[in-house]
């Protein structure tokens, strides 16, 4: 027990160190102060737990699901009220609701994981490059994105998955389409801060091309402000994919998403409430986890909160 | 002697704004070379516009004898190196001492990298436990000293100093100020350095220039200025007002 | 030529007593401001000492500027007779910027790089007092012009990093001059200026102090202006006072510490290479 203590201790003090050895040692110094900051937040724990909850979840379904999500039991199980055999009931196609809410975490994962991938990084390269070549090159692409900011998401999804063809890989690829444009604007300002900075300047000096600058020096400074922004919107994609998935221009049946089952709830909710309420229940928790987590990001990212 | 720096009628303009109107300036190769005058008098400007950060709108920049257009290539930046005025915004936040040290070295693809960058931090005076902090881990006189030695790194024979020490109290200011007279007489380097104290610009440097909205003023040398032999107002106003505040 | 100096200040401006900054880091405790007192009239109080002791931190402890997770405390701390202490974050505010006025270090990092210098000025103004547009403007440059600032018009409407260091420093004077403070803490405020620009500054301020009776606190490492222009001198190292003097008698200093600061400067027709530095002794900080 103190034996396990003074090692922790002097683990502390390793990572703590203001005069670390090695990069490895910085490197995981400066993690470890994020961390620190982070965790004194309890709402943010809370928010992680949330989204390890829905990790979990997802890569296990198979254990966790005791039925089909797709295949229902016609005949004996429509819309029984949530009860021992079925945690949530079961909806009017017989499928046992807690299974389907179980496998469609994977495509909540799914859908926030690639609109995450896909819209950052365009944001990231759209905002960064505009802000420091300035002139035409701003003006340009600052000018697409008011055209895509000018119209709200939802309707803009609507019309690329009215284009696209309904489906679930559509759908994120719109809300993708449509969820750059702050990032881009975020990324922008942020680079406006620091493009005329004297450590800017001292990397021009060394011979170091705009490329160079913009990737290895400008993204760096524009990526936690970025980080925070998508946590915080991930309840929005979610919310936006569950509404596609509700106009039936998302998944499609069979497919457990919650938007598509609470729109498929949608017609029994005044006899058989839990039908749509479980996946809504769902949604919130999600949403509200990815919230926290955001708020939380910011408390331990924000280059403007002090590197002390 | 060849000269290190030649400015042959140097015109930078902002916009419409004339912040150099045609100077001429010669440094010699080893020399240490001083500019001093009003602020906003273009001395920043200067050095900017031999770095290539302003706009040049005519006049000839030569460096060690090699004429130069509007860009820059990358051997100039082995040639010629700048330390900030400010020490609290020319580093990277975030990016240690060590990255800050690398970066020169990947963009000209140098690879004794690893026994230079000891070199540099032992020249100026930073142990190695200095080599993975972030420069909010260090003072202002080291986060200086981190500023020259990545001016250092890559062996330049012209550094370009704004103002080194006007961030730094008078104490640390010594110490940087015998940290560029050692490197200087070490690596036999041309200094042009950029200083509102007289008394510094007197201590570092052989001869100066004295500026004035964006015109060079009257050239010296540093003993014509110890000894009062200046022949115009603004250098002697200057030279009057470095004796402290007089209250009228 | 200092007749109206000796002269007794009326009444105190500021009295603080045992004020402490301590800042939770880390790796524990770092008391940036170890127990400072000092009393400021309507004079010209210098603060001098390295880097690091604590001059900045005082300055902001005062202004009520300190990092909110650092803990400020004080016997007194008191302003016109208000304990700063005890007082509302809204009357502080208030207070802040109409009575009290900072100049800040580092006026690169105290100007918002994305907004014209002109238009700083002019919130500052318009925040505190109820004037027009045009004329928020009229006085703004009439400010710049009062720093000495050539050809304000264009200097209004430049951005931070297109005006030189010093350019940059008097803006902020001018902004913090032109709400017309009771009480100045000026942080190196003309340590980017050229000597003759930096008298201009200091008889601007030595003009509000004389005329209108600010009270002044001038917080700078340069001994040859503080001691120069300042009417008294608070000397501190590692977070404490180490002395108390006249400004006119710093030369006969007796801290070995404000010694070796007068030493260790450069100066005209006296040639040292290389330059005396200081030797610091652990005991000067217990
Ligand atoms: N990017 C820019 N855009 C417009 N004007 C500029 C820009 N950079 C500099 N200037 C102008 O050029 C003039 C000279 O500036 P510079 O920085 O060279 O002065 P300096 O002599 O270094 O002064 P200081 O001693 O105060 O640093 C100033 O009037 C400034 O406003
Ligand atoms: N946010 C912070 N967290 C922890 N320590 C801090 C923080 N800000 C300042 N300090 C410490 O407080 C001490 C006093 O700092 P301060 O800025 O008052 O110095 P100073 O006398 O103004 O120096 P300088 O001449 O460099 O401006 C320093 O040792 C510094 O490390
Ligand atoms: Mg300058
Ligand atoms: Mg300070």
């Amino acid at each position: 027990m103190t034996a396990s203590d003074a090692g922790s201790l002097s683990r502390r003090e390793w990572l703590l160190s203001d005069r670390p050895a090695s990069r490895l040692q910085a490197r995981l110094g400066r993690a470890y102060v994020a961390w620190r900051r982070f965790s004194a937040n309890r709402l943010a724990l809370v928010g992680m737990l949330i989204i390890i909850a829905l990790l979990v979840v997802a890569a296990f379904a198979d254990v966790l699901a005791p039925y089909s999500p797709t295949v229902g039991d016609l005949k004996n199980a429509r819309l029984l009220p949530p009860g021992a055999a079925h945690w949530f009931g079961t909806d009017d196609l017989g499928r046992d609701i807690y299974s389907r809410i179980v496998y469609g975490a994977r495509w909540t994962l799914y859908v926030v994981v690639l609109v995450a991938v896909i819209a950052a990084p365009i944001g990231l390269l759209v905002g960064t490059v505009a802000g420091y070549a300035g002139g035409w090159t701003d003006a340009i692409l600052m000018r697409i994105t008011d055209i895509f900011l000018a119209f709200p998401k939802l309707v803009l999804a609507l019309a690329f998955v009215a284009a696209l063809g309904p489906g679930i890989e559509n759908a994120v690829l719109a809300i993708a389409i449509t969820s750059w444009p702050p990032y881009a604007r975020i990324a922008r300002a942020e680079t406006l801060t620091v493009r005329n900075s004297d450590y800017i300047k001292a990397v021009q000096l060394m011979g170091a091309s705009p490329f160079r600058i913009v990737l290895r020096h400008i993204m760096p400074l524009c990526i936690s402000s970025l980080i925070i922004r998508v946590t915080l919107d991930m309840a929005g994609i979610i919310l936006t994919a569950a509404g596609l998935g509700f106009l039936g221009l998302g998944a499609q049946p069979p497919l457990p998403e919650w938007g598509a089952m609470i729109a498929s709830g949608r017609r029994f909710i005044l006899d058989q409430w839990w039908v749509a309420a479980a996946p809504g229940a769902a949604i919130l928790i999600v949403s509200l986890g990815f919230n926290l987590l955001g708020d939380g990001l910011r408390d331990a990212l924000d280059p403007r909160s002090g590197d002390q | 002697m060849t000269a290190a720096i030649a400015i042959d009628g140097l015109e930078v303009v902002f916009d419409r704004f004339r912040a150099l109107k045609g100077v001429n300036l010669e440094v010699r190769e080893g020399e240490s070379y001083g500019l001093v005058g009003e602020s906003g008098s273009g001395k920043s400007t200067l050095l900017r516009a031999i770095t290539g950060l302003a706009p040049v709108a005519s006049g000839a920049i030569t460096v060690n004898g090699k004429a130069l257009g509007k860009t820059r290539d990358k051997a100039f930046y082995r040639d010629v190196q700048m330390v900030f005025q400010d020490p609290y915004g020319s580093l990277h936040p975030r990016q240690t001492v060590d990255r800050l040290l690398q970066e020169p070295l990947a963009i000209h693809g140098i690879s004794d990298g690893e026994k230079r960058i000891e070199r540099a931090l032992d020249e100026v005076g930073l142990g190695k436990g200095f080599r993975f902090r972030y420069a909010h881990q260090l003072s202002g006189g080291q986060r200086q000293r981190v500023a020259i030695a990545r001016a250092l790194i890559l062996e330049p024979s012209i550094l370009l100093l704004d103002e080194p020490t006007s961030a730094l109290d008078a104490s640390v200011q010594a110490e940087v100020l015998n940290l560029l007279e050692e490197v200087r007489r070490r690596r036999k380097l041309t200094f042009l350095m950029v200083s509102h104290d007289l008394a510094i610009i007197t201590h570092m440097c052989e001869r100066l220039m004295v500026m004035q909205d964006g015109e060079a003023v009257e050239t010296l040398t540093a003993s014509q200025l110890i000894g009062h032999r200046v022949s115009e107002d603004y250098t002697r106003n200057l030279l009057r007002a470095s004796e402290g505040f007089v209250r009228v | 030529m200092n007749g109206n100096r000796d002269a007794q200040p009326k009444g105190t401006l500021l009295e603080v007593d045992d004020l402490r900054v301590t800042f939770p880091t880390r790796t524990g405790l770092v008391q940036a401001v170890r127990g400072v007192s000092f009393s400021l009239g309507r004079e010209r109080l210098g603060i001098v000492g390295e880097s690091g002791s604590g001059k900045s931190q005082t300055g902001r402890a005062i202004m009520g500027l300190t990092p909110p997770q650092a803990e400020v405390s004080a016997k007194k701390l008191s302003f016109d007779g208000i304990d700063l202490l005890s007082i509302s974050p809204r009357q502080r505010r208030a207070l802040r910027g109409n009575r009290i006025a900072m100049i800040l270090q580092d006026p690169k990092y105290s100007l918002d790089p994305v907004m014209t210098i002109g238009r700083q000025i002019v919130e500052t103004l318009r925040t505190h007092e109820k004037v027009s547009k045009a004329e928020a403007r009229e006085r703004a440059l009439e400010m710049l012009r009062a720093v000495q600032i050539r050809d304000p018009a264009r200097v209004f409407d430049l951005h931070p990093h297109e005006v030189s260091g010093g350019m940059g420093q008097r803006a902020m004077i001018a902004m913090m001059l032109i709400a017309g403070p009771e009480l100045m803490i000026a942080d190196e405020p003309t340590s980017a200026l050229d000597v003759t620009v930096q008298l201009d500054v200091l008889n601007i301020l030595d003009r509000l102090v004389a005329e209108r009776g600010m009270g002044l606190i001038f917080i700078s490492h340069d001994l040859r202006l503080v001691s120069s222009f300042c009417d008294r001198v608070v000397v501190m190292y590692a977070g404490k006072v180490v002395e108390q003097l006249k400004a006119s008698e710093l030369r006969d200093a007796r801290h070995p510490y404000t010694r070796g600061l007068l030493n260790c400067m450069p100066r005209i027709g006296f040639e040292r290479h290389p330059l005396p530095v200081l030797d610091r002794k652990p005991e000067w900080a217990a």
